[in-house]
């Protein structure tokens, strides 16, 4: 996520708005309902593999085993290994589906690896800790909103009876399935229960400073004044530090010829840069020097107030 | 004069120069963030951990300036996100899975509870009507049982069995070979049932109550048919060796979705998702213990319960049980952390 996207977001049915404990508010972005289906999907695979692996090298042991067994010939010794490496299964398989989640979800990252890979994690509703009881509890509603109707429709597809009780219990497990696009918050019904949602994890580079890196060069010579300054925002600002940073040359001649229009100079070609820069310096110290005296202004059409 | 000094100076704008001083603090925190993300807590030294909530409230601070003084959006999203990040870690769970473990058991636990106190009485009124209703329905038509009981084509225990058929299901199984894999089976199975019982309550508590009435009617009905021959006491000392245990459990987690439900249904003052997910906290960590429990009844199941091939032995280990849970849960009535949680 970049400050493009942040930008188109704001104002969109997904950003909220977090308060810390030390008062200060934080944009949050909730996870769109692809990715979180996507990561459900990443993180199924994963415990397949993981279940297909334990399984195989526990079938690989038991060969072994019964092997040996077969050479000394104790059929005794061999069964109890057996017998041993089914209970592992079973525990194993009874881990794996209950505690994958568990476990990465109360690690330092708050996801699984399906939700890290991305780029989402789960965080408190009412922007407190996160605690252990919620992360359990959203888990434990998991059963009933993913693993039942699974098992239920491989059953149905095995030639099972679909009776009225079986359409009944479909729609009634379509509703916890669909549950996500039925409210604001994107939650399903483990998260409504547990008091969680589901995020983006946001993760961001510094940006180089823009006005050191044009002062470090020989001065442009372009001077703007008060009334030249004065036709733009904050807004239009925020686009031209875009625009400066993407630096394609397109966009800056485009822009360049935008400004100039709007007040009234007639530029050369191919110093686009520089005048922009210069533009960017002088509009950003005008807006920061107002700031300071408390006033702002938004965009172009706002007043200064 | 050093370059990070020239830097400073050679920034046009207060604001960036503003940034220029505090970005080393930035990049610190951000650097011990990204290795504990990454599960790097090991390699982290003690002064990085130190330092972690200290550098959080510096960049905090910086942000809020930054906020009121800097129009640079890069600057101001990095700083959004990288605080973000930081406040995750420091008002994340910070116990380890150890630490929560022995604080459930030494007090948690038996608190939540406690505190639910008002839905175990509920679900184990429902439960016991549960067994009557099993047990009338049979007695009145003996059709019932097949309803009641999902029973197999061998199955032995049907209305019209012998007293000494019914007798042999409940003595002489010692020698059976696999327990151990019976009781993992169990234990899987049974857990499994539990958290199905809990997690229904999500529809405000009445499919929990459906499943909580199916189960006992199930027990209801068989208690007729061993009543029938003079065998009560003996099944229910075979039933409550993992019974008193099991069907704990079972109560527990009814209670936990019962909990739900009525909090969603009759909120009070809150909002239905507040309530929610303050019933679902408490329930959660009822259910965590219920899992437990379900481990305890498998092996009992599986061990003792053929182990042991005599009914007042078999009532001794059920009656212990009985006695340890309720002791666990309700004699022991401090708070240890007083005030901490409302």
């Amino acid at each position: 996520m970049n400050a493009a996207t942040l930008t188109r977001l704001r104002g969109s049915d997904r950003l909220r708005r977090m308060v810390t404990p030390e008062g200060i508010s934080l944009p949050l972005i909730l996870a769109s309902r692809g990715s979180r289906f996507g990561a459900l999907l990443l993180d199924l695979t994963f415990i397949f593999l993981m279940m297909l692996a334990t399984t195989l090298t526990l079938i690989w042991i038991a060969g072994g085993a019964a092997n040996i067994a077969q050479e000394e010939a104790t059929e005794g010794g061999a069964g109890s290994v057996v017998q041993f490496l089914l209970i592992l299964w079973i525990a194993a398989m009874f881990l794996f589906r209950n505690a994958y989640f568990l476990y990465f979800e109360l690690g330092p990252r708050g996801a699984t690896p399906g939700k890290r890979l991305l780029g989402i994690r789960i965080a408190a509703r009412d922007g407190g800790r996160l605690s252990a009881e919620m992360v359990l509890a959203r888990n434990l509603l998991r059963d009933i909103e993913l693993f039942l109707p699974l098992v239920f429709l491989a059953n149905a597809g095995n030639g099972g009876d679909m009776g009225a009780a079986g359409i009944a219990a479909t729609a009634w497990f379509l509703i916890f399935a669909l549950f996500p696009c039925f409210n604001r918050d994107r939650m399903r019904a483990g998260d409504l229960i547990a008091g969680s949602w589901v995020v983006e994890a946001p993760k961001r580079k510094l940006e180089t400073v823009m006005t050191a890196r044009e002062a470090s060069r020989p001065p442009s010579g372009y001077r703007f004044g008060e009334a030249e300054l004065s036709v733009y925002g904050e807004y239009e600002l925020q686009t031209l530090e875009r625009i400066l940073r993407e630096n394609r040359p397109e966009a800056l001649a485009s822009v360049q010829d935008a400004i100039c229009r709007k007040i009234g100079w007639n530029p050369g070609e191919g110093d686009e840069r520089a005048f922009l820069e210069a533009y960017y310096t002088q509009l950003r110290a005008r807006l920061e020097g107002n700031l300071r005296m408390g006033k702002r202004k938004a965009d172009k059409f706002a007043g200064e107030g | 004069m050093t370059g990070g000094q020239q830097a400073i100076e050679a920034a046009a704008l207060r604001s960036d120069r503003f940034r220029l001083e505090r970005e080393g603090d930035w990049q610190k925190l951000e650097a011990i963030v990204s290795r504990m993300e990454a599960g790097r807590l090991r390699k982290l030294s003690d002064e990085d951990v130190l330092a972690l909530p200290v550098l959080y409230r510096t960049v905090a601070s910086s942000l809020s300036v930054a906020r009121e003084t800097s129009l640079d959006a890069a600057t101001l999203a990095y700083l959004e996100a990288l605080v973000q990040r930081a406040w995750f870690l420091v008002y994340g769970p910070r116990v380890s899975l150890g630490q929560w473990f022995r604080r459930f058991l030494g007090g948690e636990w038996s608190r939540a509870v406690r505190s639910i106190w008002l839905d175990v009485l509920i679900a184990l009124g429902v439960m016991v009507a549960g067994v009557v209703v099993g047990w009338l329905l049979v007695a009145g038509d003996t059709e019932w049982y097949h309803a009641l009981v999902p029973t197999g084509l061998a199955d032995e225990r049907v209305p019209g069995a012998s007293r000494e058929v019914l007798h042999g299901t409940l003595f002489g199984n010692q020698d059976q070979d696999a327990m151990s894999i019976f009781a993992a089976f169990l234990f899987s199975n049974n857990a499994q049932v539990s958290i199905l019982a809990f997690a229904l309550g999500f529809a405000f508590g009445v499919p929990t109550l459906l499943l909580l009435v199916h189960n006992m009617g199930m027990m209801g009905a068989m208690l007729w048919l061993y009543h029938g021959q003079g065998l009560t006491l003996d099944l229910v000392a075979w039933l409550s060796v993992h019974g008193t245990t099991e069907i704990f459990a079972i109560l527990l987690a009814g209670a936990a979705g019962l909990h739900i439900g009525r909090s969603m249904a009759f909120p009070g003052r809150r909002s239905v998702m507040a309530a929610a997910a303050e019933a679902g906290q408490r329930a959660s960590l009822v259910m965590a213990g219920v899992v437990l429990m379900m481990v305890i009844a498998a092996m009992l199941e599986a061990f003792p319960r053929q182990l042991i091939d005599n009914t007042p032995g078999r009532l001794v280990v059920g009656g212990f049980m009985l006695v340890f849970w309720l002791t666990y849960f309700f004699a022991f009535a401090r708070d240890p952390q007083k005030g901490s949680r409302p």
